[in-house]
């Protein structure tokens, strides 16, 4: 069974994000990059369906800035056979994801695709549904636990008020949550393993993709600095300040 | 070979990660109960970092270097106990069979240290022989294709949890010096061997320390460290595995200066007195910027010494300089913190004042600072000679 995960350069969780001072967009000069949180859950759930002997292949594929390599030998260190970076350097949009990624299936055919449920920079929550209409197999959204059993894929979903548990026909679309697992650390021995295991490259237009971004960003800027609060005497001049000052109920 | 920079900066960036995440939260608790637990042990295994140094034909990373010591400055950024769990399979516990062993010394030995099965550990300090330690009083006598044992060894460190010792002893009764010492691994079953209750220390809690007596060990000849044909030069595999060992720890100071700068500098910008951060008084800026000048000359000597190793030139003297400077250089900035501190910085709560015990240490071991000033200067006068 080959698994395909999906993995995208983000800037690094611990990094705090400002805007460039003209508002064109975040500033990311300089920053920390690292593999996106729900992207690195979604290879160590890969790798570990693989221990238990239920996946054979694990191929790990990123769309984006040639830098991108640096995040996919993260998910080579971390278990994945093999690495393909589908090469741009526009700003890729969850629509451009899901194409390139239907289109590479169309020729590495894999039983599952396993992605992060978002990524921690625009979090869009859309590329695994999208993935999903475009190549009309059953997804498992906000996977908490992931069991394959009898050619089905057994997704437990993390719902609003619970959990859900869907059992999906394969070839099947599955994002995780951030409890499916607590991925490992890569061994050192692992990562500089990592530099001799396969990385090809192509691109959008190799795929027949057109990744043009179908959004254009207008303007970053940080949310207003929050003034300090008040302690009111009373419930009656509480409700009267969220009616006249806050204006929040009527 | 040498690692290309994107791989080196994955290597640290995990190290960095494991020591944020699985051991700085673990400081007080390991200095308080004077124990590592034993499932940081294993994932410490699990990583890989009981190979740093070991070559990759024999289960290692085959850092050299250079590349070890920046993954040692990220370790220092922590309690320097957990860099004591496997700092003897990456230095003195496995160098001297890396460098001078017989291959099938290496075979046996070396991927056992790299996975961090084995622990090794070096004996060569006896009651009477520190700095001096050329003068060997332990006895090896040669009985048929063994050696006899018999001596003590003083302040070994990991030998309660060893299953391997390089133990140095006296071969050559009728030589006095380093001439007449050979290094011997030997097995941590062998009979005859006990160990004392461990040392109570002032700092670096949870990394233990105790003597270990040989009492008729019988060893075959053939563990001595390159085979019977290095009889009597164990002390220059020692002194080999010195210089390495040296810039190690120099490059461990470095690390431990660093977390001392930051949490020193975190304090001093929250920290209020007569109205305003004490990070704004020049005397304590006076402080801060002598500290990270110190640490960052450190490391660029580290740095240097290090490429000039790894580049096969003459390095002892500059491993000295390494060690001398970086050592005193870190005590120097574990006093600064705690000043800065005020009284906090000698409660126990706050880590500098652990910090400042536990690098108390780096001035001693490996060659003092009086041993390393010998070595600069005898190497310098030797040479105007
Ligand atoms: C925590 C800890 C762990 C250790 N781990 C190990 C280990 O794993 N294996 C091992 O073999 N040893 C180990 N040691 C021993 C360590 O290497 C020695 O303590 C060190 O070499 C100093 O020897 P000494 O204690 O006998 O001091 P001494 O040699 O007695 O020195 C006392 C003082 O005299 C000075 N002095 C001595 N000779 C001279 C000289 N010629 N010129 C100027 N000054 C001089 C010294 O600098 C020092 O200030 C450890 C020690 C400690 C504290």
């Amino acid at each position: 069974m080959k698994v395909l995960v999906p993995i995208k350069r983000v800037v690094d969780y611990n990094v705090k994000v400002r805007p460039k001072s003209d508002g064109s967009d975040a500033d990311l000069a300089n920053l920390k990059m690292s593999i996106n949180p729900f992207c690195e859950i979604a290879v160590e759930e890969a790798v570990r369906l693989r221990e238990k002997g239920a996946v054979t292949e694990i191929v790990a594929v990123s769309i984006g800035m040639q830098q991108s390599q640096e995040q996919l030998r993260t998910a080579l260190a971390l278990g994945a056979d093999r690495a393909i970076l589908i090469s741009t350097d526009l700003a890729v949009e969850p629509l451009a994801i899901a194409k390139c990624l239907k289109a590479l299936m169309d020729s590495e055919k894999p039983d599952i695709v396993l992605l992060g449920k978002q990524a921690i920079d625009g979090d869009n929550n859309q590329t695994g549904q999208m993935l999903g209409a475009f190549t009309g197999y059953a997804q498992g959204t906000f996977a908490s636990e992931l069991t394959l059993e009898d050619g089905r894929a057994v997704v437990k979903r993390e719902v609003d008020g619970g959990l859900q548990t869907v059992s999906l026909e394969l070839p099947a679309i599955v994002t995780s949550d951030l409890r499916l697992n607590e991925p490992r650390y890569a061994s050192l021995p692992n990562i500089m393993k990592a530099k001799r295991k396969p990385l090809d490259t192509m691109t959008p237009e190799e795929l027949g993709v057109d990744v043009s971004p179908r959004t254009q960003l207008i303007n970053v800027r940080l949310p207003a600095e929050r003034v300090a609060g008040i302690i009111v005497e009373d419930v009656a001049t509480l409700v009267d300040k969220l009616k006249n000052e806050a204006k929040v109920i009527s | 070979m040498a690692l290309d920079q994107e791989t080196l900066e994955q290597l640290l960036s995990t190290v960095r990660r494991f020591v944020s995440q699985r051991l700085m939260p673990l400081e007080a608790q390991v200095d308080e109960e004077d124990r590592i637990p034993p499932t940081v042990v294993s994932e410490m295994r699990e990583l890989g970092l009981f190979g740093l140094t070991i070559p990759q034909a024999y289960g290692g990373l085959g850092l050299n270097t250079e590349e070890e010591c920046r993954v040692i400055m990220e370790i220092g950024l922590t309690s320097p106990a957990f860099r004591s769990v496997f700092g003897t399979n990456n230095g003195i516990g496995s160098q001297g069979i890396v460098m001078d062993g017989t291959e099938e010394q290496k075979n046996h030995y070396l991927p056992l240290l790299a996975s961090g099965d084995v622990i090794g550990s070096f004996a060569l300090t006896e009651p009477d022989v520190g700095s001096d330690s050329g003068a060997v009083k332990t006895k090896a006598v040669k009985e048929g294709d063994h050696y006899v044992l018999n001596g003590t060894k003083r302040y070994t460190t990991n030998a309660s949890s060893a299953q391997l010792f390089t133990v140095f002893a006296r071969t050559d009764a009728s030589e006095p010096g380093a001439r007449g010492v050979s290094a011997f691994l030997v097995d941590a079953n062998t009979p005859g061997i006990v160990l004392s209750e461990p040392y109570k220390k002032m700092g670096q809690k949870g990394a233990h320390v105790c003597d270990v007596t040989f009492d008729d060990c019988r060893v075959p000849q053939a563990n001595i460290i390159g085979g019977p044909d290095r009889l009597n030069k164990g002390f220059e595999t020692a002194m080999k595995t010195l210089d390495r060992g040296r810039i190690h720890i120099a490059a461990l100071s470095v690390g431990c200066a660093r977390r001392l700068i930051d949490t020193s500098v975190t304090y001093a910008v929250e920290r209020k007195q007569f109205g305003k951060p004490i990070a704004e008084f020049q005397l304590l800026q006076g402080m801060i910027a002598d500290s990270q000048a110190e640490c960052y000359a450190a490391e660029c000597m580290v740095i240097d010494a290090a490429r000039r190793r790894d580049a096969g030139l003459p390095a002892t003297m500059q491993a000295s300089c390494c060690k001398l400077f970086a050592t005193e250089m870190v005590g120097k900035v574990a006093d600064r913190a705690v000043q800065i501190h005020g009284g906090a910085g000698y409660m126990e709560e706050y880590a500098v004042s652990r910090f400042y015990r536990d690098v108390r240490l780096f001035r001693i071991y490996e060659g003092t600072s009086q041993i390393q000033q010998s070595i600069i200067a005898r190497n310098l006068i030797r040479a105007a000679r």
